[in-house]
This record gives C-alpha cells, sequence and structure tokens, in this order.
C-alpha cells in the first residue's frame, strides 16, 4: 500500500478508538438564521459500527454515535458546558455517595410505545454487566454492588441480578454501589447506562440489527456499510426535542471521500476534516468551519515499572524532557493547529480543569531542561524510544518531540512505531517496550475525575505506566468520598497537583474538533465529545 | 473438451483447501490481539476478554479453529464477523457491488484500450501512435490515488457533472468515473500489448497470403489479424479481472465505495479471521474460474489449440 493511502486510513485508526458517550443538547452557535425545515433530514459522516447497536456493547465513535442517538439514559451532558442534566432522571439522590435513590419522570415511552420504567433501566444493567453477554462496556457497571456476582474474574456467573440494583415501583429505584463514588451519577451519561425495552432481552441479536430505544430519533434502517437511517421519535420526552427530521449516518471510510461530499454539498455535517484539508479547511468553507475544544489529551507515558525508571528522582529527568518540548511550534506547524498545548492532565473544557498544574515543566526551557535531566541522574543510556502505533498518523509529531529532545537536550531519541495499533496495545499492556510510549485519553464523561482516576490511581485499568502513588491514591479516594460533585472536582485538582511532582507522562497537547458543514444546515456547534448538537441543527428550507 | 474442464475443476478442490489454509494461518500469524483490540484504548477487562474469545472460538488452537471453521463452510456458514452479521451476509452486500465496478472497468479495457492498440498498431509511426504511446506511458507512470483524486477534483468538484462519492452504488452511472480510474492502469497496458502483438503479426506469412487472396481489408483486420493478435491480451484480461477485484481497494477508497477491497482492508486490520478467509477464497475461485475461461478461449480464437 502506498504512503498516501497509509496516511488516510491512519484517520480511521484515529477516530475508531475514541471513546464516546452521550451528549447531546442544546445551545449552539455557527450559522447564522433563515427557516428551517423541522421535518428534512441531514446526514453526517459516520463509520460502520464495530458491534451490533447495543448500548452496553459500543465503545467506538461508529456505533456510539448512533446510539447516543436512539437512546436516552437517566442523565447526559449539556452540550454548552458539560455540565450534568437530567433526562428520563428526575432526580438522582444521595445522602452518603454509596446509595443513590433514582427517581424518574413518567411519560417517557420506547420507540416501540412500550413505557420507559425502573426495570427497563434494572434490566439492562443486568443484561450489560453479565460476562455471558459478551459486552464489550461491562465494565462499567463494576461500581454497582454484586457486580462480582454476574461478571465474576474467573468462571461462570453465580447469578442474574446484581444485589445493588432494587427496584421500587415503576418510577424508583435505587443503585448502591460497592463502595463511595460521589461522582457516580456522571457516569451515568455514559451510553451503556441506557434502559433497554422488554422485547431486547428476547432477541439481543435481532435488536442489535434493528435497535429500539428511547432518544430523539427513532432506527428506520441500516444499509450495511453504506448508511443508517433515523428520524425524529414524535414522543420524545427529553429537553432537547429535536428541530430537524431526523440523521442520517453515511458511512465514510476516508475523511478525503467525506470532505470531497462535504464541499459538494453532497454530506451536511462531518466528524474531523482529513489531515490534508487541515490547511485549507477555514478557507475553504468560511464560516462554516468549526474549530472546537475537544475533551482529549495526548501524553507520553514512561515505563515506571523498569528499575531504570522507577527511583522517585528520576521525575526530574521526565520534567526536563518535557520542557524540551516546544509545543507552541508543533501544534501549530506539524500539528497544523487540530491540536493546542497541555499545561495539566486533564483536558480543556471538561469540570475540574484547571489550567497550568504543569506548571514550569509543560513550558519550553531548554536550559534547564538540560539542568533538570542532569540532576536526576540522565537519561538511561541517554536514549529513549517512545513507542507508538504506526496506523494512528503519529509519526510526525513524535518525529518532531525527538527532534526536539535531541536537539535541546542531546539525548537520542527515537520513535518505535509499532504496525498498528492492536501491536502497540499488546506491546504497552505486556510490558515489552523500553522507556517512553504514546498514550492518550478521550474523557468517558466530562469531569477531571475520569482523567485522573482512570488513568493514574494504583492498579487502574488503563495505567499502563506501573505509576503508584499512595499520595495520589490517598487524594483520589478522598476525592471520591466528597459530599458534592464540586468537592469532588477540587479533590482530584489536589491530587493532580501530585502528578506534577512524581511526572508518570508528560501532557502534550489537548485535541480539538476540526470539522465544517454544508450550505444545506446551519446552527451546527460541537461539544467536548467531538459531537455535534445533534437535535439543534437546522436544516434550511 | 468436457474432459478438459472436469479436470481442471477438480483440481480446484486442493488449491481451495490450500489457499483457506494458507490464508487461515496468515490470519493467525498477523501481530496483535483483536479481543483486546475491540476495547480500544481503554484496558481490556480479563473475564470479558476471556469469554468473547471462547465465543469466536479463538480460546482453542490453530488446527482445532481451521477443523471448526472448515467444518461451518461445509454447512454453508462462513462464520460470523464481529459485528454480529454473518460472513455470507456481508460478502452477499459486497460481491455485487465489486463486480459491477470490476465490469465497468473491465468494460474501458476493452472497448477503449482494445481500439487504441489496434489504431496505434496499425499506423506505426503516425501521429495517432505516438499519442497513444504518450498517453498510456503517462497513465502508466502515475499512480492511481493520483488520478482518482485529480478526476474527481475535475470532474465532480470543479465542473460537477458528477458527485464526488458514489451515493448509490446500484446506479451504473455513478459508477464510470470511478471504473474509469479502476481501468486506467489496466487500460494503458491493454493498448500497448495490442499493439505489439499486431505489429508482430503484420509481418506474419498469414497476412500476406490474406493481401495476396484480394481480401476486403476490413476482413483481414478482424478474421485474421486481430484474432490472432488477441491471445497475450485475453491472457492479462482473465488474470486483470481478479486483480480488479481484490485490488480495488485504493479507487474505492476514493470514491468511497463499500467494495470486497474495503472490507478486506477493514477485516485484515481487525483480524477477523472468518470474514478475511471467506473472501480471499471466494476471490481465489474467481481467479480460478477466470484463468479456467481464458485457456477456454485460446481454443476459440486459435483454432490449432485443442483440448482433449
Amino acid at each position: 500500500m502506498s504512503a498516501a493511502t497509509r496516511v488516510r486510513w491512519a484517520v480511521v485508526g484515529v477516530t475508531s478508538v475514541a471513546l464516546v458517550a452521550t451528549g447531546c443538547g442544546s445551545s449552539g452557535g455557527g450559522g447564522a438564521g433563515g427557516s428551517t425545515n423541522a421535518s428534512a433530514t441531514f446526514s453526517y459522516q459516520s463509520s460502520e459500527p464495530q458491534n451490533p447497536l447495543q448500548p452496553s456493547n459500543a465503545n467506538e465513535t461508529g456505533g456510539g454515535r448512533i446510539l447516543q442517538n436512539l437512546f436516552k439514559g437517566l442523565v447526559d451532558y449539556d452540550p454548552s458546558n458539560g455540565q450534568l442534566r437530567n433526562q428520563v432522571a428526575k432526580s438522582i439522590d444521595t445522602s452518603d455517595s454509596q446509595t443513590f435513590n433514582v427517581t424518574l419522570n413518567s411519560g417517557w415511552t420506547f420507540h416501540d410505545g412500550t413505557p420507559v420504567t425502573a426495570q427497563s433501566f434494572v434490566d439492562a444493567w443486568n443484561f450489560g454487566a453479565n460476562v455471558k453477554n459478551n459486552q464489550i462496556n461491562s465494565s462499567w457497571f463494576s461500581d454497582i454492588d454484586g457486580y462480582a456476582d454476574v461478571h465474576p474474574n474467573q468462571g461462570t456467573p453465580v447469578g442474574a441480578t446484581m444485589k445493588g440494583l432494587t427496584v421500587q415501583d415503576d418510577t424508583h429505584f435505587t443503585i448502591k454501589l460497592a463502595g463511595k463514588v460521589s461522582y457516580f451519577p456522571y457516569k451515568l451519561g455514559y451510553i451503556a447506562f441506557s434502559p433497554l425495552p422488554q422485547g431486547f432481552f428476547k432477541d439481543p441479536d435481532g435488536y442489535g440489527q434493528k435497535p429500539v430505544g428511547n432518544g430523539p430519533y427513532q432506527f428506520v434502517s441500516w444499509d450495511h456499510n453504506s448508511q443508517v437511517v433515523t428520524k425524529t421519535f414524535a414522543n420524545y420526552q427529553g429537553v432537547d426535542k429535536p428541530k430537524n427530521g431526523g440523521i442520517v449516518f453515511k458511512m465514510y471510510t476516508t475523511a478525503e471521500a467525506a470532505y470531497a461530499d462535504l464541499q459538494s454539498n453532497n454530506l451536511d455535517v462531518m466528524d474531523q476534516v482529513p489531515p490534508s484539508a487541515l490547511a485549507t479547511y477555514k478557507s475553504d468553507l468560511g464560516d462554516r468551519a468549526i474549530d472546537s475544544p475537544q475533551g482529549a489529551i495526548q501524553n507520553i507515558g514512561f515505563t515506571l515499572y523498569q528499575p531504570e525508571w522507577s527511583n522517585p528522582n528520576t521525575a526530574k529527568v521526565r520534567q526536563g524532557l518535557s520542557m524540551a518540548i516546544d509545543r507552541d511550534t508543533i501544534t501549530k506547524t506539524v500539528l497544523q493547529g487540530s491540536r493546542s498545548p497541555a499545561s495539566a492532565w486533564t483536558a480543556e473544557g471538561v469540570a475540574g480543569y484547571k489550567a497550568g498544574t504543569c506548571g514550569q515543566y509543560c513550558t519550553f526551557n531548554p536550559t534547564m531542561a538540560k539542568q533538570l535531566i542532569q540532576q536526576g541522574g540522565g537519561v538511561p543510556g541517554n536514549s529513549l524510544k517512545i513507542t507508538y502505533n504506526a496506523d494512528g498518523g503519529h509519526k510526525e509529531w513524535v518525529d518532531a518531540v525527538c527532534n526536539n529532545i535531541r536537539q535541546n537536550t542531546g539525548v537520542d531519541c527515537v520513535g518505535d512505531p509499532k504496525t498498528d495499533f492492536k501491536t502497540a496495545r499488546a506491546a504497552i499492556t505486556g510490558h515489552t517496550i523500553n522507556g517512553a510510549f504514546r498514550t492518550g485519553w478521550v474523557q468517558d464523561y466530562p469531569l477531571n475525575a475520569n482523567f485522573l482516576a482512570d488513568v493514574y490511581r494504583t492498579g487502574a485499568a488503563s495505567n499502563d505506566f506501573g505509576y503508584s502513588s499512595p499520595q495520589f491514591d490517598q487524594l483520589a479516594t478522598q476525592a471520591d468520598q466528597a459530599a458534592s460533585i464540586a468537592d469532588t472536582e477540587a479533590g482530584y485538582q489536589k491530587a493532580e497537583a501530585v502528578l506534577a511532582q512524581d511526572f508518570p507522562a508528560i501532557p502534550l497537547w489537548y485535541y480539538r474538533t476540526n470539522s465544517g458543514y454544508s450550505t444545506k444546515v446551519q446552527n451546527v456547534a460541537f461539544d467536548s465529545f467531538g459531537n455535534p448538537n445533534w437535535t439543534q441543527v437546522g436544516v434550511k428550507s | 473438451m468436457g474432459h478438459y474442464v472436469l479436470r481442471r475443476l477438480l483440481q480446484m478442490i486442493p488449491v481451495f483447501f490450500g489457499a483457506t489454509f494458507l490464508i487461515f494461518l496468515m490470519v493467525y500469524t498477523l501481530p496483535g490481539d483483536p479481543i483486546a483490540a475491540l476495547f480500544g484504548e481503554k484496558a481490556a477487562d480479563p473475564a470479558q476478554v476471556a469469554s468473547l474469545r471462547h465465543k469466536y472460538y479463538l480460546d482453542q488452537p490453530l488446527w482445532k479453529q481451521y477443523l471448526h471453521y472448515m467444518n461451518n463452510v461445509f454447512h454453508l456458514d462462513f462464520g460470523t464477523s464481529f459485528t454480529g452479521r454473518s460472513v455470507s451476509s456481508i460478502m452477499a452486500d459486497a460481491f455485487p457491488v465489486t463486480i459491477r465496478l470490476a465490469l465497468v472497468a473491465f468494460f474501458f479495457e476493452i472497448f477503449v484500450g482494445l481500439p487504441l492498440g489496434l489504431i496505434s498498431g496499425l499506423k506505426r509511426g503516425s501521429i495517432a501512435d505516438t499519442a497513444v504511446l504518450l498517453i498510456t506511458l503517462i497513465v502508466i507512470s502515475i499512480p492511481v490515488f493520483v488520478l482518482g483524486y485529480i478526476a474527481q477534483t475535475i470532474f465532480a468538484t470543479n465542473l460537477g457533472w458528477v458527485t464526488p462519492t458514489v451515493q448509490d452504488s446500484t446506479d451504473i452511472t455513478q459508477l464510470i468515473l470511478p471504473g474509469a480510474v479502476l481501468a486506467s492502469l489496466s487500460l494503458a497496458f491493454v493498448a500497448r500489448l495490442t499493439r505489439t502483438s499486431i505489429g508482430e503479426n503484420l509481418r506474419a506469412d498469414y497476412m500476406r497470403t490474406a493481401v495476396a487472396k484480394g481480401l476486403p481489408r476490413t476482413t483481414i483486420i478482424s478474421r485474421h489479424l486481430l484474432r490472432n493478435s488477441l491471445i497475450p491480451v485475453v491472457t492479462f484480461l482473465g488474470t486483470d479481472l481478479g486483480a480488479l477485484m481484490g485490488g480495488a481497494i485504493v479507487t474505492e477508497g476514493i470514491f468511497n465505495i463499500a467494495g470486497v477491497g474495503n472490507i478486506l482492508y477493514k477485516a485484515i486490520r481487525t483480524k477477523e479471521g472468518p470474514t478475511v478467509v471467506g473472501i480471499v477464497t471466494v476471490l481465489v475461485i474467481v481467479y480460478l474460474v477466470a484463468s479456467l475461461v481464458v485457456d477456454l478461449l485460446y481454443a476459440v480464437l486459435d483454432p490449432r489449440i485443442r483440448y482433449a
């Protein structure tokens, strides 16, 4: 395969690994008035879902984006500010951050006319958590008391229900967690926590091909590898009533093809412009171009489990390496403005984000970089290998970062490409790499805890560094037990400050949504998940 | 003749087994864990991974997996992809698209490539000949994806004659542009092959005899010259049909056509064994049948060739 095609496929690699959660919404800028046709549909660039369309089985953008329009959970996130807002839930109350009392709004129905009740949620979650049902998102339910009964580490489940979920009546149920998690309601906005109609459990495979949800749009047809057609659900009860007639998800294999279609009005809204168009898309599209922040960060992680890197003093080396990187120049030139320089370990725009936690260590300063590396005892062997997946479009910036490090510190830095994403992941989780690796985090929900607890806590599923700091763990646990979400945010900010001392990973930059829309639609804006405000998009009449 | 065809068909059986086994082996040895990759950047839950691996029969040794797969194939079950769709229905969707595209391309190769070669072969050294040589040289030296983007920019973005990508792959008029791009390289080869072949046969004895007999020029060209010159061209076209079907990934990507090439590429990336083996096996069979048809066509074109 030629070089140019490889680059185009790289884009697919990037988008398919992104994790999504729900987030559709109310406000949004972009595009001026004019009359709209509320029954007209618009098309959106999508990719063929990797899994059947079941809410607890979609963790990639292709399936996730479709499902978040077909289903609506207890809560979702206001796209304008990322704040949690109630949808099916009337209220979620807790006094101890461990037992949550959920009250549902009445009147919600599934697209097949059956009512959405407390049982719809409890059954759906028990289904999703059960290891036998092979749902990709099953670990999302692991906070709930009794998860081990349906999802043991080994062997077959001992029961079919989690004892932490109790239904009182049609509109009331309680969730008891195994431990205190003050921000648990934030997790409930994720697509995996959607309710399911009773019919689903009789034929999960069939419903995976023809999903029946309770969201703003209802499923019409799925023409595989070509398009998924949805239409507005008339009886939708959410706060974000659709202002258009439906969404057609058109499958594209390359961003270039989608961009060509967008320019000629054959596609209305796209996901992300191709790298080849980054330099020109603003002049091509004028005021129809979109450039907005995304809740995702790119890092360079270190193998702290290796003896060379386990000494606490090596934190200075990592701080020094970080200071040798000229983030401003790389994001502007190599990455063509598709990223913005990072100054913390949480992404810009999420609740609890505090700029500058990384402080001077994320500021370009070659002199101090050299000093710090020396103080820390130097890079082992004076050479550094950064492992990355060659199919994700990372080569250019890894080379640029290595050039920075080589020129400014004299450390012999080289990129270590692995064929593709799965090979790189296998090497990283199998601990067969040496020194440094590319890593990143895309928000599951827009809260700083997600960027910290799930990545840097001792033994966290995505702690690929082998990082273990009693201080960080303690602060995180304290934050989890806080009385309010605001206190949780503040608590995690304290924990984040520990990362600045220990420096398990170098924060590089935050992702941005670089996108655009056709002349046929208006009022298109993107949230921090990189999703458009689906229901608010107006189709010009 | 019947015997010959039967023998050739029987030969396909070991080839079928060999091909499926080799492909199975290759997919198996691809690096990385396809199940862990389903979880994306998030760490995979070990219990769930084990359960999924069991579901897709990936927890068994290679030979057992192969036997299991072949056993299913004999029950006409080509397995299930990670999307939960059966591989047979994936192929039933993708192959018609690719066959349509390949036929459009094939049409261009025959009805544009052949005449170009004929003209330039008959009038060697003329302006027409030089023009054909120059154009084909340019086409051969430009990679398909460059040609594809140029064609897309000119005909769709600038002139607006067509949509940049194929909106409906059942509409044959939308396949004309991608088909032409896909055919371009082979078309140039066909033109050059025909030109050389014609040039050689023009000097053959039977040509002199035909001219001496005073046969009309059109008869000489169509019945004597062209027929004898076609053998190398037909060989090329036959094998090219297989290449058009499996090798259209680049063109399919540019024009967003959900054909075999794209599906196959995606399946290899996600290490989706059943899909890869299923599609490649069908492609191998297409190749075998195409080469059988080519061999039979030899006998039609050249009466001296007989199959006993």
